[in-house]
């Protein structure tokens, strides 16, 4: 297993455990907004309350959490390992800097993923937290009988916060800039690069690092201002 | 001068001079005037080095060798861009007329802890050649050069080998990487030889021992930012990059060899 350590420890290796990470995150974020933008429904936080309930729940929705969260510490760790790794790599710095053509995104992983850990880090402090270790136990609210927990109003009174919203907005600005390069990186990094494919993954990468980080960011912006979406509402639709 | 436009422009050139009087190093600001717009950028240091020696000051030490594009030797960073603005093109290619009357040109050497300075804007590469020693080669071990047309190569896979090949280790791209990361250099030469049949042979081998090499000797890793790519005198493609990770995957995985 030696060769496997040294595989894991190597430049590629570890760039490999990076793309496969991030891409595993990238197919995250689009299941956990889905569930998320039922906070916009408009029905008192039913249909968000029971979707929380569920997903705490589920035995195997439970089990890929795990893998989600190892997923994030293996990212984090490991992007957080390879910066203090390049930046021991590098001599002086030049007396005149010229970015070479190069994007900002491109250059700053580092810290714009250190901007997203700080953000998990709050966000699942606020919401997970109280979800998972009893901090909602006495503020249920009851549907066709059966007892949830209000994450919903939990959720929607941080909201009506305004620095709790520009955090929120600050760090999907982060992700947006994360993704704008890190899409198409991980596909380079996997060996991925082709006359083809290659175009399509940057474009496909560039839309998903708008859309996705925006509609994001537009829950806690309308929930401050109270607008909600009806279409949202599928319970009900 | 022969073919020249006869212009000529007064400029500045900041150097980063190390190493003997000058000690950890700090730049110098010298005065050039009338410098023919077609000369190189190389015989602008000769008029510069040519005036230190009669002032008896110690002149710049750069290096330099074909003066033609080939050899690789003539690494600086001229305003912030190894080999300086001209796509494409090494320092020896790069001519005075890039430049405009009364500009400050400020040049230093390439800077990584894999390319230690010697002396001024003289670097250590030699952590390039143990990456090419490491399998930067192919193994034939007996016997005359084979005909030139018994292995029939396909047009298109000649010319994407024949580009990796370009590459002239100059280490511009290391210069330019804010990772300084030396695989676009160590890629070019894997995707070469990887690409045509005499090379295939070793491909993966190739690829895990130069990897393995190019980890050893400090270089940082690859974030996909690019600007070796847009450095690059040969223009050497980060496809090659990607070439070099698929070998090495497979020489980890589909392999039986062990580094
Ligand atoms: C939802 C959250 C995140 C997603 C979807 C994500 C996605 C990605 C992707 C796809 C890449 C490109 C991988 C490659 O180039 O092969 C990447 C790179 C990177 N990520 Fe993240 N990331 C996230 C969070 C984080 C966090 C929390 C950190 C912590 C510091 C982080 C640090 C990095 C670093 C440093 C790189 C560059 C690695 C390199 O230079 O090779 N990321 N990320
Ligand atoms: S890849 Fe380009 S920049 Fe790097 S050593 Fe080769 S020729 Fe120089
Ligand atoms: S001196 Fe040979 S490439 Fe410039």
């Amino acid at each position: 297993m030696k060769w496997f350590l040294d595989f894991l420890t190597s430049s590629i290796g570890r760039k490999l455990v990076m793309s496969l990470t991030g891409l595993f995150l990238i197919t995250f974020l689009p299941v956990h907004l889905a569930g998320n933008l039922q906070l916009l429904a408009g029905d008192g936080g039913e249909a968000f309350n029971i979707y929380a309930k569920f997903m705490t729940s589920n035995p195997l929705i439970k089990f890929t959490s795990y893998g989600l969260y190892t997923g994030i510490a293996l990212h984090a760790i490991l992007g957080l390992a390879i910066w203090a790794k390049n930046r021991s790599a590098t001599g002086k710095s030049y007396a005149v800097k010229n970015g070479n053509g190069t994007t900002w995104a491109s250059r700053s992983m580092a810290f714009l993923g250190t901007l997203i850990l700080i953000f998990i880090f709050i966000h699942m402090g606020d919401f997970w937290y109280s979800m998972k270790f009893g901090g909602l136990d006495d503020k249920l609210v009851t549907y066709d009988g059966i007892k949830y927990k209000d994450l919903y109003t939990k959720v929607s009174t941080s909201f009506s916060q305004l620095w709790i919203v520009i955090v929120y907005v600050i760090s999907m600005i982060a992700l947006a800039f994360h993704l704008n390069h890190g899409f198409a990186s991980a596909f380079q990094s996997l060996g991925l690069n082709h006359k083809k494919y290659t175009p399509l993954i940057k474009g496909l990468g560039t839309v998903y690092s708008i859309i996705i980080p925006l509609m994001f960011a537009l829950i806690p912006i309308l929930m401050m201002f109270g607008i909600d979406v009806p279409a949202l509402n599928f319970m009900h639709n | 001068m022969a073919g020249g436009n006869g212009k000529s422009i007064n400029i500045k050139v900041k150097v980063w001079r190390e190493g003997g009087d000058f000690g950890s190093g700090k730049f110098e600001t010298y005065d050039l005037a009338d410098i023919g717009t077609d000369m190189s950028f190389l015989e602008m240091f000769d008029v510069l080095n040519e005036k230190l020696v009669s002032q008896k000051k110690t002149p710049v030490a750069f290096e330099h060798d074909c003066r033609e594009g080939i050899c690789g030797t003539c690494s600086m960073v001229i305003n912030g861009q190894p080999h300086g603005p001209m796509k494409g093109t090494t320092t020896c290619q790069l001519h005075m007329r890039s430049f405009k009357d009364g500009a400050t040109i400020v040049v230093e050497p390439f800077r990584a802890k894999s390319f230690p300075v010697i002396r001024d804007l003289v670097v250590d590469r030699s952590s390039f050649d143990a990456i090419i020693q490491a399998g930067g080669y192919i193994s034939v071990n007996t016997g005359q050069a084979q005909d030139g047309n018994a292995v029939p190569i396909e047009k298109d896979t000649s010319e994407k080998a024949f580009d990796a090949a370009a590459c002239i280790g100059c280490g511009a791209c290391v210069a330019a990487c804010p990772n300084s990361a030396a695989m676009l250099f160590t890629s070019a030469k894997v995707s070469h030889l990887a690409t045509l049949p005499q090379g295939e042979v070793e491909a993966k081998k190739r690829a895990l021992a130069m990897v393995t090499q190019m980890d050893k000797e400090g270089f940082g890793f690859c974030s996909n930012i690019g600007a070796c790519e847009a450095e690059c005198p040969k223009e050497i493609s980060i496809e090659n990059i990607a070439k070099m990770n698929r070998e090495y995957l497979g020489g980890v995985f589909g392999s039986e060899k062990t580094v």
